[in-house]
């Protein structure tokens, strides 16, 4: 179970004024997530659901609050400390790599889990390739680099993490920069290997075919849950919601430029 | 003259040898050749007016490979060193050289290893050259070498140089014409530590129509080390040529990066890029991520980017 109590977090705004030149980006986050759930984290844009992924991998510190691990306080551990007590992370804009092959990053990824007596390491990394629709003949040996698309260095970021050995990950939008057939690939996998590997999976989504797959679904804006339940109880809310909020843009728009739709 | 641990040692990090290669060979250790073997379509002799050797191949020449390492183990040395490399027509082999210095002394140990390539009509040779640096001793570790590149009508060289660790100063100098519907592949990868400095200047002149030539340099400069990178790529024919030079800066270390292209005819197609940077945030943590600590994900960052 990852428990977060009391957490608040403040990033450095650029502009050096306020607080010390940080901007709240999280408040008063109080939230479980239990093992084996699968949870959709949705939300307006820039309203912190990637910095509360980013908070659970490590990748920030809280500035109040404690985080909890299967009963472990992790909140000083770092990113390396964390991935190895099994929390993986998919990021939105995977990094590329000049020089490292996909090859080398999948190693990277499976040395973790010893490998099957009966299969290689070459069999298990050519499988988590084609599991997400990526050729191994086409891929291995290729670089992560700019001539990877997005929507294949998506794909690759999943397969980094079906070789890897966790209890809880979090995928942040797997959705975006991927065709809607790759998609449907990508989001099976998602849900194979979260079904089979009995693990927490926390989906960062605004896709409704992933929110309709959630056990529970988490509503974040404005650095705040704003609610969370049950599927069947969130979803009226959150459509509603995204109506709200989209016919709230538009009038705001309209106002800016001084006409009507 | 017999080969010990140390040279072994050495031959395995700069050639990647674990004993006496397949094919021709030459093996020269602290200015002497140790061993040597030709072939029937490889030939390798002495020079007779400097030190070095000849190496001949013969046209046609196929899936044959050379390797001529050199070894310097001695302090207060300079091995000066001229090869003469004659490819010949139609044939296609690979030339695995490099120098590995352990310098064990106060004095500098030196090697200035001059090497010139005739890469005749329609031949294709992969060119490996590593260097390395080690001892015990302050003296400084210094290799000089220059490279001298003709690529005919129609030939191909493929030219990898890499500076793997332990070179106290070195200033490289390669320079190449390649004529019509010939092609030159260059990389140089380069890695300075502590104060170490490296120089290299790359002229490349396309000279012959539709020949065409890429020049790719990736460096890592680390600690208080300097570097400088003058990459020329000149076309007097319409021909078409790219240099890239792409650098990780670390520590309190200096890149100078001058990519330089010059187009003299109308129909020439000449590109340039360079980039330094230090390693991306985002490439650690993700790395991190994956369960390597910040040095392991910095030394797999930096493998990569020097492969």
């Amino acid at each position: 179970m990852l428990q977060l109590q009391g957490i608040e977090l403040a990033l450095p705004n650029g502009n050096g004024g306020n607080n010390n030149g940080l901007s709240p980006v999280l408040r008063g986050i109080d939230l479980t997530l239990e093992e084996g759930k699968f949870y959709a984290i949705t939300g307006p844009n820039g309203g912190g659901k990637t910095s509360l992924a980013r908070l659970i991998m490590g990748i920030y510190r809280p500035t109040a609050g404690h985080i909890f691990w299967r009963g472990e306080e992790i909140t000083g551990l770092s990113i390396t400390e964390r991935a190895q007590r099994g929390i993986g992370y998919a990021f939105q804009q995977p990094p590329r790599f000049k020089g490292l092959r996909v090859r080398d990053l999948l190693e990277l990824a499976a040395r973790e889990q010893p490998s099957d007596p009966n299969g290689s390491l070459l069999r298990r990394l050519c499988h988590s390739l084609r599991s997400v629709g990526l050729c191994p003949e086409d891929y291995l040996e290729r670089e992560v680099d700019a001539s990877l698309s997005g929507g294949e260095a998506k794909r690759l970021e999943v397969a980094t993490l079906l070789l890897r050995k966790v209890q809880l990950v979090i995928y942040d939008e797997p959705e975006s920069g991927v065709d809607l057939w790759s998609f449907d690939q990508l989001l099976r996998v998602i849900l194979e290997r979260h079904r089979r590997g009995g693990m927490t999976t926390a989906v960062i989504t605004h896709h409704e075919q992933v929110l309709l797959q959630a056990d529970e679904i988490i509503l974040i804006a404005e650095g705040e849950v704003k609610a969370r339940g049950p599927r069947a109880e969130m979803w009226p809310l959150i459509t509603d919601r995204a109506r709200c909020r989209w016919r709230r843009s538009c009038e705001e728009e309209n106002d800016e430029a001084g006409c009507t739709r | 003259m017999k080969l010990d641990a140390l040279d072994k040692r050495l031959l395995e990090t700069i050639a990647d040898l674990h004993g006496v290669p397949a094919g021709a060979f030459n093996i020269r250790r602290n200015g002497q050749a140790v061993e040597r073997r030709s072939t029937a379509n490889i030939e390798i002799r002495s020079k007779e007016d400097k030190p070095g050797i000849d190496v001949l191949i013969r046209p046609g020449t196929r899936n044959e490979s050379v390797h001529i390492p050199v070894i310097l183990a001695a302090s207060g040395m300079t091995d000066v060193v001229y090869n003469t490399f004659e490819i010949g027509e139609d044939s296609d082999v690979l030339i695995v050289a490099g120098c590995g210095i352990h310098n064990p002394g106060e004095a500098e140990a030196r090697h200035d290893g001059i090497h010139e390539f005739f890469v005749r009509r329609g031949a294709r040779v992969r060119y490996v050259e590593k260097h390395y640096g080690e001892g015990p001793g302050p003296g400084a570790r210094i290799l000089n070498p220059q490279t001298i590149v003709h690529v005919e009508e129609g030939a191909e060289m493929i030219l990898e140089t890499v500076q793997i660790r332990g070179v106290d100063d070195t200033q490289r100098v390669t320079s190449a014409r390649v004529a019509s519907r010939g092609r030159l592949f260059m990389t140089e990868r380069l890695l300075t530590h502590g104060t170490q400095r490296a120089i290299s200047d790359v002229t490349v002149e396309l000279i012959g129509e539709e020949a065409s030539a890429e020049v790719i340099s990736r460096s890592v400069a680390q600690d208080e080390s300097e570097q400088l990178f003058r990459p020329r790529l000149i076309a007097t024919a319409p021909a078409r040529g790219h240099v890239a030079c792409d650098s990780i800066i670390m520590d309190r270390a200096r890149i100078s990066s001058v990519p330089e292209i010059s187009a003299r005819h109308p129909e020439a197609e000449l590109t340039h890029e360079a980039a330094i940077g230090k390693i991306a945030g985002d490439q650690l943590i993700k790395l991190m991520t994956l369960g390597l600590t910040e040095k392991e994900a910095i030394e797999t960052i930096l493998r990569g980017f020097l492969r």
